[in-house]
This record gives structure tokens, C-alpha cells and sequence, in this order.
């Protein structure tokens, strides 16, 4: 898988479409909104979030703790809580709007049409079933086998995600699986009935580097051998140059920029996207500054900050005259599939990067 | 895991042994040294010196510490013999000071009550208090929850000989005499009254306990309901009840199963309120009368039982344990 866009004009990053209209791509997520009431105020967690995805494209969402990530993967698979939660806008995935679809709909394609892989295997893991039995009950679910037809499904999944002598390890209990060994069983259980969504929230953070490669490499695999369309949900700017071919980059739960891995990484026209680079490591020693964390911290999602929610920590948001402080920024496209969230006019923000930032990156 | 019981077992002997070892010396060493000869109290009122030096020889009471306890612990598996007359069979242990009855005996008569009394509470109080805990759980702050919960806190409150005494005067004695004349009928001589004449103590003995275990079960299932696992499960597809039921209530139920084990091996020995709100002679009244009458021989008997009891517990609630947890390592 290329990490550059494909040229053609079905895939990359459009502009989003109208809400209500019919969708022309694998996966749209428009205008999503998802709310939790709490004693101390409405907690706006994702806030007006637009993105497409089509199978066989990796699209990586990034941005600090807290910033909506995980609330977005959760949305789409359906795992809030109803009653404790309020969502608007749509979700559609292959043709089925799923916000609006019901509870038991929803249900069952969890698990059979999109999948997740969940950040640490071990406690995402039932420690009182045996990784066997974990892997068939995801196949049976969805599929009228045998047990013994569904034993056999585990063994074979065990072995196409790599874990050796699985005919035997099909019988152990997780904790006798090592770190990346569960993160491999996670991974096959998610793709037991060969979905063509595939959530990853943090897949690699629990897991050691030389580990991270291989079930990122895994990961491409899968994506290779099922044909599907992948989130991946992280904070390690890495791990998305590896695999990603769109990213969004959230911020208090909206999409600061959104476009290709080339647009955003090596044209970023946002400031927080600066920020986030800035503070990133090279191994390569080819970094001649020190690292630059970005200030201050992000803010609570009940009291999000009025008009750009990122102003109270940008360093280039006095240059818009207050209008930061009033005027929410939209998404707008600034070339073709690159989308900016900023009050900044197009030009001074490429030559505030060029001059001023990518110098230090 | 037949190492492991085995270890367990040589473990309980060990614990068994010790726990008779300070018993007898509890009873009929530490009255010697306290001026008190235990002798006495067999030797029925104002006895003559030479008569309570006969009843000594006669008990073993003026041999060494050390030959009567072998006497004691040899007699449990070999039997013992007494004189003329008086010979105890094994398992002996010694015979009653006050009716002359072998120890072994009176509590094997009073053990039926105990059982009847612990298993059928048991088996009540596990059911309902793990059924509303799990539905407690699931709508937390509902009027379910918050009735149900208050009236736990009511249950783990009322002492036995409350609620029993209210039960009886209502249903026994009082307005609506649904349970007239109670006493203990033995399951092999007549099922249906055995369990017409336990309702009501079985259900104001779990009326206690459901109340824990309902409190236990919701905080245990409150907790695996936020597990990860619990959302993989629900990623998977699977529907609700299959979440709840086979992933959150498989881990939340574990440490209920080991509270279990230890209540009713404690409950066996020690049900004492309740077989005298109920007057149900089992063996927990067998002590409460022998430690009245000084018998010493049934208090140190009742007492090797109740904790033979629940060192049995104990080890059984540890194989469960390891079952049912397969973390555990048995080695």
C-alpha cells in the first residue's frame, strides 16, 4: 500500500456532502456531533466532524488525549451508551445510515461489517475464556456454525495473523499470550467475519517498538487480504506516515485539517498541526532544535473556548484581529482535498510555515 | 491441580490437629491450673475428695498432659474404652458430662437442623440476592436499584432473631398462621413437612444474606460492566444479554462464589441465633446448653466440628477458586 493518495478522482479526501444526500463513498461521517449531559454541563466531545473513507484506504485520525478521537470510533461502532448520550448527524457505512438505523441494527453489524481492535489486548481480553473460544464466539455470532466449525475458524484466523502452533495456542487463556501475541488474537477476532470497516483505537500504544512494526505490518495485511477500509485512531505521528493515506486532525473535537499524509505532513497549514510536528522526535538527528511541545493545555470540552477553539494556544492567532475569538473557522478546502480550519488568509499561513516553521521541523 | 489438593488437605489436617490441640488444652488443662478440676463438674454436687480423684483416674484427668491428649486424639480414630460398660466406638469423642450420651452421637442427632437449615437458606439467598444485585446493576439509581438496595441495607441490619421473632408472631403465633406448631421434621421421615416446618427460618436467614450478596453482586457487576472486555464484547456484536450474562456476570460472580463457600461452611457450625429464634436444636444450641452446664466434652466436640467445618470450606472454596479463575496457578 502506497502511502502517497491515488491520483484518481474516486479516492482521497472530497469535499463533504450535504447532509441527507446519498453517499457516494464507502464510509461518510457527516456533520457528526456526539454529546454526553453530566452534572457539571454538557460535555460536547465530537462537535461537527466530516470525513470519507473507501475500502482499501487507511485513514488515520490524530490529535492530543481528549480531543474526540475515540469518542468518533466509538460513534461509528455504535458502543455509546443511548441513554447517556446525544448524536446528531450521520454516519453511513456501505449504504446504511447508522445513527438513525435501531439499536439491534446496528448490533449486528458490529462485529461482522466494521470491526475495532481496542488499545491494550490484555485487559480487552475476557481472562476467563480461552482465546479460542473468544475468536469462534465473534465468528459464531454472525455465522449459524459449530462450535467445532467455529474452533476450526479460530485456528485459522490464529494462524493467518501469525501466532505459531496455533492448533495448540487456540487453548490458552490471554494471559499466556505475550503483549503482541494478544494484539495479534485482537486483531484476528476483529477480522473473524471478514469486515470491511476496521476501527484500530491505539493498536500499537501498549505494545514495545519492535512489536509496533510488526502489527502495524499486520495490519496491512489484513487490510490486503479483506479489502477493507481502515481508521486508525492515534497520537503517534509515526505509525501514520507508516500506514495512513488521509489524515484528521482533531482538536476539541472538530477536524482542525483534514487531507492526504502529504498534504498535512509536509504542507501543514494549520497551527496546531505546526504544534504537533514540532513535537514529534527524529531518530535521524536530523531535528536541530529542541522539541517544541505546544502551550498551554487542551481545553475542557464543557467550556470549549468561543470562535477558533485552538486561539488560546496559537501563537498566530492575535494576527486576525479578534475575529479568532468570535468567528468559528471553517473547514475549507485551500488546494485540491486539503482542508484547513483557520482564520489565517491562505497565503500568510504557507508562508508562516515555510519561513518560520518547517525550518525547525 | 491433584498436588495442589493434596497440599490443601495435608494443610487442613495440620490446621485441624492444632485447633484440637489448644481446644483440649483450653478445657481440661487450663481449669487445672486455674484451681478448677474438671473432674468436678462430672462428679455431680458437692462430691467428696475421694470420689473427685476417682472421677480424675477415671477420665485420665491425673495423667500427664501429653498421655491424655493422645488419649483424646487416638479415641477420634481408634475408639476409646471407659470401663465396663463404657465403651466409645470411634469416631470418639468423649462421652457428655450431663447425659452420659457419646459426644459423637449427640451432634450427629443435632447435625440434620444445621444442613437442612444452611443449604435450604443457601440455595434461597444465593438466587435472589445474585438475581437483584444483577438487576440493581444494570439500572443503577432506578427505583428498582434504590428499593431494592434500601431494602438490602434494612436486611443486612436486622439481626435474625428480629426478623425471625416478627416472621413468627405473624405467621406462627399472629394474625395469618400459614406456619403453625414449628419444629424440626427430618427429610428422610416426611420431605414436605421437613419444608413446610424450614420456610420460615430459611427465608429469614436468607433474607439476611441476600441482602450481602444482593449489595456484593451489583458492586461486582457495576465493576465488570466497565471492563474492556465487556466493550469487546459488545464490539463483537454479541446481543445484551449474552454481554451481560456470559461476559460481566462469569467475572463479577467469582468472588460471590468464595464468600459462599466460606458462609455456609460458617453458617454449619454457628447458626446459633437462628436455631434459638426458631428453637431448633442443631449444633450451634448443642454449645450454647453445654457451655451452660459446663459439659465440657460437647464444647470441645461442637467446637472441632464447627471448625472442622469450615477448614472444609476453606479448601473447597480454594479448588473452586483455581476452577474458576484460570489465572491461578496451582502450583
Amino acid at each position: 500500500m502506497s502511502n502517497t493518495p491515488e491520483p484518481t478522482a474516486d479516492y482521497g479526501v472530497t469535499a463533504p456532502v450535504a447532509a441527507g444526500e446519498a453517499p457516494s463513498k464507502f464510509l461518510e461521517v457527516r456533520d457528526l456531533q456526539v454529546q454526553f449531559p453530566t452534572d457539571d454541563g454538557l460535555v460536547r466531545a465530537v462537535d461537527g466532524l466530516s470525513f470519507s473513507l473507501e475500502r482499501g484506504r487507511t485513514l488515520a485520525i490524530v490529535g492530543e488525549s481528549g480531543s474526540g478521537k475515540s469518542v468518533t470510533s466509538l460513534a461509528i461502532m455504535g458502543l455509546h451508551n443511548r441513554r447517556r448520550t446525544r448524536m446528531n448527524g450521520e454516519i453511513w457505512l456501505d449504504g446504511t445510515e447508522l445513527i438513525s438505523a435501531s439499536q439491534d441494527d446496528v448490533r449486528q453489524m458490529r462485529g461482522d461489517r466494521m470491526a475495532l481492535i481496542f488499545q491494550d489486548p490484555l485487559s480487552s481480553l475476557h481472562p476467563f475464556y480461552t482465546v479460542g473460544a473468544q475468536i469462534g464466539e465473534a465468528y459464531r455470532v454472525h455465522n449459524d456454525v459449530s462450535k467445532a466449525k467455529a474452533r476450526e475458524r479460530a485456528v485459522e484466523l490464529l494462524r493467518l495473523v501469525g501466532i505459531p502452533e496455533p492448533q495448540r495456542r487456540v487453548d490458552d487463556y490471554p494471559h499466556q499470550f505475550s503483549g503482541g501475541m494478544r494484539q495479534r488474537a485482537m486483531i484476528a477476532m476483529a477480522v473473524s467475519c471478514n469486515p470491511s470497516l476496521l476501527i484500530a483505537d491505539e493498536p500499537t500504544t501498549a505494545l514495545d517498538v519492535t512489536v509496533q512494526a510488526q502489527i502495524l505490518e499486520l495490519m496491512k495485511d489484513m487490510q490486503r487480504e479483506f479489502d477493507s477500509a481502515i481508521i486508525l485512531i492515534t497520537h503517534d505521528l509515526g505509525v501514520v506516515a507508516e500506514i495512513a493515506d488521509d489524515v484528521v486532525v482533531m482538536y476539541a473535537g472538530r477536524a482542525m485539517e483534514y487531507g492526504s499524509v502529504a498534504d498535512v505532513f509536509y504542507e501543514p497549514e494549520h497551527p496546531y498541526t505546526w504544534g504537533l510536528l514540532s513535537s514529534v522526535t527524529r531518530l535521524d538527528g536530523a531535528r536541530t532544535e529542541r522539541l517544541q511541545p505546544i502551550a498551554g493545555n487542551p481545553p475542557s470540552l464543557i467550556n470549549v473556548p468561543p470562535g477558533c477553539p485552538f486561539h488560546p494556544r496559537c501563537r498566530f492567532g492575535a494576527l486576525n484581529g479578534g475575529k479568532e475569538r468570535e468567528v468559528v473557522p471553517a473547514l475549507e478546502e485551500s488546494s485540491p482535498g486539503h482542508f484547513v480550519a483557520c482564520h489565517l488568509p491562505v497565503d500568510e499561513r504557507r508562508r508562516i510555515f515555510r519561513d518560520e516553521v518547517a525550518t525547525s521541523l | 491441580m491433584l498436588r495442589y489438593v493434596v497440599r490443601r488437605l495435608i494443610g487442613a489436617v495440620f490446621v485441624l490437629w492444632l485447633i484440637s490441640l489448644i481446644t483440649f488444652w483450653l478445657f481440661f488443662t487450663l481449669p487445672n491450673i486455674l484451681g478448677a478440676n474438671p473432674a468436678v463438674l462430672f462428679a455431680g454436687r458437692s462430691p467428696s475428695p475421694a470420689i473427685v480423684a476417682a472421677v480424675s483416674h477415671h477420665l485420665g484427668l491425673d495423667q500427664p498432659f501429653w498421655t491424655q491428649y493422645w488419649h483424646f486424639l487416638s479415641g477420634i480414630f481408634v475408639g476409646r474404652d471407659f470401663g465396663p460398660g463404657q465403651n466409645c466406638p470411634a469416631p470418639c469423642l468423649g462421652f457428655s458430662f450431663i447425659n452420659g450420651q457419646p459426644v459423637w452421637q449427640e451432634i450427629l442427632s443435632d447435625l440434620p437442623v444445621d444442613i437442612s437449615l444452611a443449604v435450604g437458606a443457601a440455595i434461597l439467598w444465593l438466587v435472589a440476592g445474585v438475581s437483584i444485585g444483577i438487576l440493581s446493576a444494570l439500572r443503577p439509581r432506578s427505583v428498582f436499584d434504590r428499593t431494592a438496595m434500601g431494602i438490602a441495607l434494612a436486611g443486612v441490619s436486622l439481626p435474625i432473631y428480629f426478623t425471625g421473632l416478627l416472621a413468627l408472631s405473624i405467621f406462627t403465633f399472629g394474625p395469618i398462621q400459614i406456619f403453625p406448631n414449628l419444629h424440626f421434621v427430618p427429610f428422610t421421615q416426611n420431605p414436605l413437612s421437613w419444608a413446610r416446618n424450614l420456610i420460615l427460618p430459611w427465608s429469614c436467614l436468607a433474607f439476611l444474606y441476600a441482602a450481602l450478596y444482593a449489595r456484593l453482586t451489583r458492586a461486582q457487576m457495576l465493576e465488570t460492566m466497565t471492563e474492556d472486555y465487556i466493550r469487546t464484547a459488545r464490539a463483537k456484536g454479541l446481543p445484551e444479554r449474552r454481554v451481560i450474562f456470559k461476559h460481566a456476570l462469569r467475572s463479577a460472580i467469582t468472588p460471590i462464589v468464595t464468600i459462599f463457600g466460606l458462609d455456609i461452611g460458617i453458617l454449619l457450625g454457628s447458626a446459633v441465633l437462628t436455631e434459638q429464634t426458631f428453637s431448633m436444636t442443631g449444633i450451634g444450641r448443642l454449645a450454647i446448653q453445654s457451655i451452660g452446664s459446663r459439659d465440657l466434652p460437647v464444647v470441645l466436640g461442637v467446637t472441632l466440628f464447627a471448625a472442622f467445618f469450615v477448614v472444609i470450606a476453606n479448601i473447597i472454596v480454594d479448588i473452586a477458586y483455581a476452577y474458576l479463575d484460570p489465572r491461578v496457578q496451582y502450583s
